[in-house]
């Protein structure tokens, strides 16, 4: 069984109303990236422009935090499952659009 | 250009989101938005003729905002919430279709830190609370390129119990 990737709700949209995608990865990072060829427009979501994973980005590998781990050098194997889970952050501020 | 929608939403679901703003005040409040998108299309009322896709806010999840260094203008859910609000979603048969957060004396209106902390597809609503009184409720949506926020008009319904 390959690497299980699951994807949130709000990215679903972008593929293929998906709720998992599977692949052959030996580290996170490899199946993040398999994940974003597949599904292009996923990419902007998950990275910002510099190639980082966005901080409201929270990936697990089993349930493990993957920032407690290698981050995306996290080694993975077949039958492992990655899970991508959203924190929400916002708050006021200078108004959007405001000079 | 995310998919045009309509927020459907009771009179006491908004007022709920309004009274936990004036609770928090004068610092955000935030919860999960419990809902589903609906299959049914409705006209659009304005005389075009055009259908709009709805999607209906059923229950709230409040949470504690987790940015105690600065609450007063951020919010925080944790991934630990997250998961805790789909749990309760999922226990009824809903999902997890957006989140609401207050800015107190700010208007109802996404900042740039709500932009690029934005999720695509989720609905955020946003609850103006000037000294301390609810204000304007307002509802976005982040656009597929995450360059800005589309509004999401809220209307405010009774749903027929199941």
């Amino acid at each position: 069984m390959p690497v299980k990737v699951m994807i949130p709700s709000p990215l679903r949209p972008y593929a293929g109303k998906r709720d998992s995608a599977e692949f052959s990865a030996r580290t996170v990072g490899e199946a993040l990236g398999h994940l974003t060829t597949e599904f292009g427009e996923l990419r902007k979501h998950l990275f910002t422009d510099d190639g980082k994973l966005r901080s409201f980005v929270n990936v697990y590998v089993n349930d493990e935090d993957i920032r407690y781990l290698a981050k995306e050098n996290t080694p993975t194997k077949d039958g492992d499952t990655i899970s991508i889970i959203p924190s929400i952050a916002g708050g006021s501020g200078p108004l959007y659009g405001s000079r | 250009m995310p998919d045009a929608t309509e927020l459907w939403i009771s009179g006491h679901l908004a007022e709920k989101i309004r009274a936990h703003g004036a609770e928090t005040y004068p610092h955000e409040c935030c919860g999960a938005l419990l809902g589903r998108d609906s299959n049914a299309v409705i006209e659009n009322d304005r005389g075009k003729g055009a259908a709009t896709p709805a999607r209906e806010i059923l229950q709230l999840f409040p949470l504690v905002n987790r940015r105690d260094d600065s609450p007063r203008n951020r919010f925080s859910v944790t991934a630990g919430d997250v998961l805790a609000a789909e749990k309760a979603a999922s226990a009824q048969g809903l999902e997890v279709v957006g989140w609401y957060h207050s800015h107190p004396d700010h208007p109802a209106r996404p900042s740039e830190y709500d932009r690029d902390h934005a999720w695509p597809w989720y609905s955020y609503i946003i609850v103006s609370v000037h000294n301390g009184t609810p204000q304007d409720m307002t509802s976005w949506r982040l656009n597929d390129d995450r360059a800005e926020f589309s509004p999401e008009g809220i209307e405010i319904r009774h749903r027929a119990a199941v």
